[in-house]
């Protein structure tokens, strides 16, 4: 510097030419780092987010640190004070520290700054890569629409064509196939057949061999395959020389069959039998399979295997389901033909009873008083015979109407106490004179603890012994006929003869086992089963002029079922005698109720029930005769009897007090079923209402369902016995209802 | 005069044999269980009802057939009573023609009906013929001071 001078204005020196220049470079200098704060705050602020604040700050304070130091040294070329010299230092001094700081800091700083270059590409190369994903997934989740989208259409219908033509048309549309073809195995199986096509409305029954080494080769794989365009499943366009074929895929459809489900085992690769489809790419589009494509191809298939098999299943059931109906129909009317016929059968049957029974009765009646009457021995004989053959014919009636009533189900047993032992006396009294005169000799054999009293349906089982015995006297020519009864124990119920037959203990009943031997013709071993067919003579049983209608042995069969019991015959074959047997069920009688047992000793003269005593009884019938005998029973059975022989008496007679009514409903002109009805409404409450029994001379089905309809709480069959009067009596007090059995 | 037991004999074979041709049947039999001391004279009374019943009726019935029209309901109410009577005290074969009465009487069969009212008046004479004989039988056990044998 040169020395100080007075001068105010500067001296230039030579060179202050020089001096000008930094002169002007300092203020320029100064200029531009004052600025550069201002730029750097301005874009600063402007920018959302600059994480180094204060380094700014540092760095703004060093910029005009600098710059005002510059600007001050403007003042230091020309003679300067001691002031400017101070400030010139302070700013110096600032902007050493300063500057100093800024450039330790910037140590710190610049790696940082440089982190932050290599972060962001790091994060560039991150979004790209999302973005490749995103673009997969966008595809994928674009396939699966479409599979759900196609598996929705293929299984909205149960078609079998529908299905299979959605499928070519749909994956033709996803993935802009130009043709899409299914080849079905033919019936023989050593075919394929070209089924189905996209563009093709009707294919041509176009055939292929199934033994191709491409066809194997798809079928052995489970997924698509991509197989030549040249191979001749994939040859189904007119081949022009422009075209360079798309790629082609194959995959194989399995068939499922119904067969093929077993419970336990699901079908792995039992399905032999597959269906081909073919998937070509449109030509000169340069297009390749994707993945994504061919997973797609890969699921379409399997649902459509499932959709053909559900569409196979339900054409089944449909099937099924038809025939079921078709059978149902048939087998309706064949049910309706038959009830028809039974009815018909019945209507007959009941006609019959009437009709034949009647002129039967006539014939009998008075062939039997003919009898009576002077005859010569001529007459006599013929009168007999005419006997004979009615009462035959008369049997034969009866049995052919109990056979109809047995096979409907409608024969109920009769159930009472029988004595056991006089069935058996009585049979073998039957049968004896008729056996003395073909000299055979019958013996009874009752075993030592069979039960004197049962109870079973007395009438049926004396005919089923005596039919059994009976035959046995018919086929015997000579020699014996032996009757054992006895009670059968555990062992020997159960027969290898009888498989169906469970005899159950119990204490309440017993099997009686009734065995017939005889020493008669026997029956051939083949004959035997058809001995219990009704009708069913064989030539040996006719030949021996039975002069039975084949309908008696059918009829102990079914009297026997009937008490849950089972015959059967034995012999040795022709000419070696028979064995016939059979077990019923019967039941053991109660001990505690004497008066039920039949042949007890006869009433004694002044005997009374001492259950009617004084009991009010009222007694309607016109019938003189008849009226008496009632009230003479019920007297007899010490009762109170009013009676009366007119409806209208009767109304003003009955009371409460009356506790039981007989009234006889054949009388004509009377309806005793309109009194029943008038006597409900008199007393509308069963307490005060009075036991209401019909007397008639009938007691089948139709009689019985008027009483019952009109409200009558029981119906006897006319003339009462004693007994029977007794019984009906302690019925109706006990449980204020009798129907009897026909 | 016969003793008391040859008397009883006959009477039992007399009945025996009524019960055998079939002129009475079970009926008959609980009627005489009904006669006891208290009612010692019941099969008589009723069998006397059932000869005035008959008697009537056979005369209506008749009457009724041997008119120009003839009213079959009438004579089916008739043969009804009728058979009901006979069925009442076990005569057998009286009940037995009148079920084919009623019978010829539902078609409307004149000759049917007139035949069968000879049978029936025959039969009737035969029971009461035979009830009365064995009435007598028994009033003569009892005049002999013997007891009536029941079976």
């Amino acid at each position: 510097m040169m020395e100080a001078c007075n001068c105010i204005e500067p001296q230039w020196p030579a060179d202050e030419l020089l001096m000008k220049y930094q002169y002007i470079s300092d203020f320029f200098i100064a200029l531009a780092y004052f600025s550069i704060p201002l730029e750097l705050i301005y874009f600063v602020k402007k920018s959302a987010v600059f994480p180094y604040k204060w380094v700014l700050v540092q760095f703004g304070a060093f910029i005009v640190l600098c710059g005002a130091t510059h600007l001050i040294n403007l003042w230091t070329f020309s003679i300067h004070s001691r002031t400017v010299a101070i400030v010139m230092t302070i700013a110096k001094a600032l902007t050493a520290a300063v500057s100093c700081a800024t450039a330790l800091m910037l140590v710190h700083i610049i790696p940082d700054l440089l982190s932050v270059k290599t972060r962001e590409l790091f994060l560039k190369n991150k979004a790209a890569e999302l973005d490749r994903e995103m673009g997969l997934i966008r595809t994928q989740e674009e396939t699966g629409r479409h599979v759900r989208m196609l598996t929705h259409e293929i299984r909205s219908t149960l078609d079998r064509h529908t299905i299979l033509k959605t499928t070519l048309v749909e994956l033709g549309r996803i993935l802009a196939l130009e043709e899409c073809a299914l080849w079905m195995p033919t019936r023989t199986g050593l075919e394929l057949q070209l089924s189905y096509t996209l563009h093709q409305q009707n294919p041509v029954g176009y055939t292929v061999p199934i033994h191709l080494p491409v066809i194997n080769q798809v079928f052995n794989k489970n997924g698509a395959v991509k197989i030549s365009p040249n191979s001749p499943v994939a040859r189904l366009r007119p081949l022009s020389g422009k075209y360079i074929p798309g790629e082609v895929v194959a995959v194989r459809v399995p068939l499922l069959h119904l067969s093929n489900f077993q419970i336990n085992d699901w079908p792995e690769l039992s399905t032999k039998r597959y269906a081909l489809m073919v998937l070509m790419l449109p030509s000169d589009s340069a297009r390749h399979w994707h993945i994504h494509e061919l997973e797609l191809v890969e699921v379409v298939a399997d649902q459509v295997a499932v959709a053909l098999s559900h569409a196979a299943i339900l054409e089944e059931s449909k099937k099924a389901r038809d025939l079921l109906m078709e059978q149902n129909i048939a087998l309706d009317m064949a049910r309706r033909e038959a009830e028809t016929a039974i009815r018909a059968r019945n209507d007959f049957l009941a006609v019959m009873n009437h009709e034949m029974r009647t002129p039967m009765h006539a014939i009998i009646a008075l062939s039997s008083l003919l009898q009576e009457t002077e005859l010569t021995p001529e007459q006599r004989l013929m009168v007999e015979t005419i006997l004979k053959s009615s009462n035959l014919l008369a049997t034969l009636i009866n049995d052919v109407l109990d056979l109809s009533r047995l096979e409907d189900g409608s024969l109920q047993l009769d159930i009472a106490t029988l004595n056991l032992h006089s069935v058996f006396r009585e049979v073998h009294n039957l049968v004896t004179p008729i056996a003395s005169v073909k000299k055979l000799s019958v013996t009874l054999n009752l075993a030592a603890d069979l039960p004197v009293y049962a109870v079973g349906d007395e009438k049926r089982l004396m005919q089923t012994i005596l039919n059994v015995v009976g035959n046995a006297v018919k086929f015997t020519k000579e020699g014996s006929i032996s009757i054992k009864a006895f009670v059968a124990k555990s062992e020997s119920l159960r027969d290898f003869r009888a498989p169906d037959f469970f005899p159950v203990q119990s204490d309440n009943h017993f099997y009686l086992r009734v065995q017939v031997k005889d020493s008669g013709s026997g029956i051939n071993p083949q004959d035997i089963p058809k001995v219990f067919t009704k009708f069913a003579l064989t030539q040996s049983l006719a030949t021996r002029n039975s002069g039975g209608s084949g309908l008696g042995l059918a009829i102990c069969k079914r009297f026997i079922n009937l008490m849950e019991g089972h015959i059967w015959i034995e012999s040795d074959g022709l000419g070696k005698g028979c064995t016939a047997t059979f077990i019923v069920k019967l039941g053991f009688p109660e001990q505690s109720n004497e008066s039920k047992l039949p042949f007890a000793p006869k009433m004694q003269a002044n005997h009374v029930h001492s259950n009617f005593h004084g009991l009010k009884v009222l007694v309607m019938d016109d019938n003189g005769v008849s009226r008496s005998v009632t009230k003479g029973l019920l007297v007899h059975l010490g009762c109170d009897v009013t009676t009366v022989s007119s409806s209208e008496e009767f109304l003003r007679v009955i009371s409460q007090e009356h506790k039981v009514v007989f009234m006889d409903v054949c009388m004509p002109g009377i309806d005793g079923y309109e009194l029943s009805v008038r006597i409900h409404e008199k007393f509308p409450k069963r307490h005060e209402r009075p036991v209401l029994v019909a007397l008639s001379g009938n007691t089948d089905r139709i009689t019985k369902e008027s009483c019952m309809r009109v409200g009558m709480d029981g119906v006897i069959l006319k003339p009462v016995s004693v007994d029977k009067m007794r019984s009906v009596l302690s019925k109706l007090l006990d449980h204020r209802v009798l129907f009897e059995a026909t | 005069m016969a003793g008391v037991p040859q008397l009883q004999k006959r009477l039992v074979d007399y009945t025996a044999s009524l019960f055998h041709e079939g002129v009475l049947d079970e009926q008959f039999n609980q009627l005489q269980l009904l006669q006891d001391d208290s009612n010692p004279n019941f099969v008589v009374e009723v069998v006397s009802l059932f000869f005035e019943d008959s008697e009537r009726l056979l005369n209506d019935l008749t009457k009724t057939l041997n008119q120009q029209d003839v009213d079959f309901n009438k004579v089916g109410a008739n043969v009804h009573q009728l058979k009901g009577s006979s069925s009442s005290i076990g005569a057998q074969r009286v009940q037995r023609v009148c079920i084919a009465f009623r019978n010829y009487g539902e078609e409307q069969n004149i000759e049917g009906c007139l035949k069968s009212l000879q049978l029936v008046k025959h039969e009737y004479a035969i029971v009461k013929n035979k009830l009365e004989t064995l009435f007598k039988l028994e009033q003569q056990i009892l005049a002999a001071g013997g007891i009536i044998p029941r079976s």
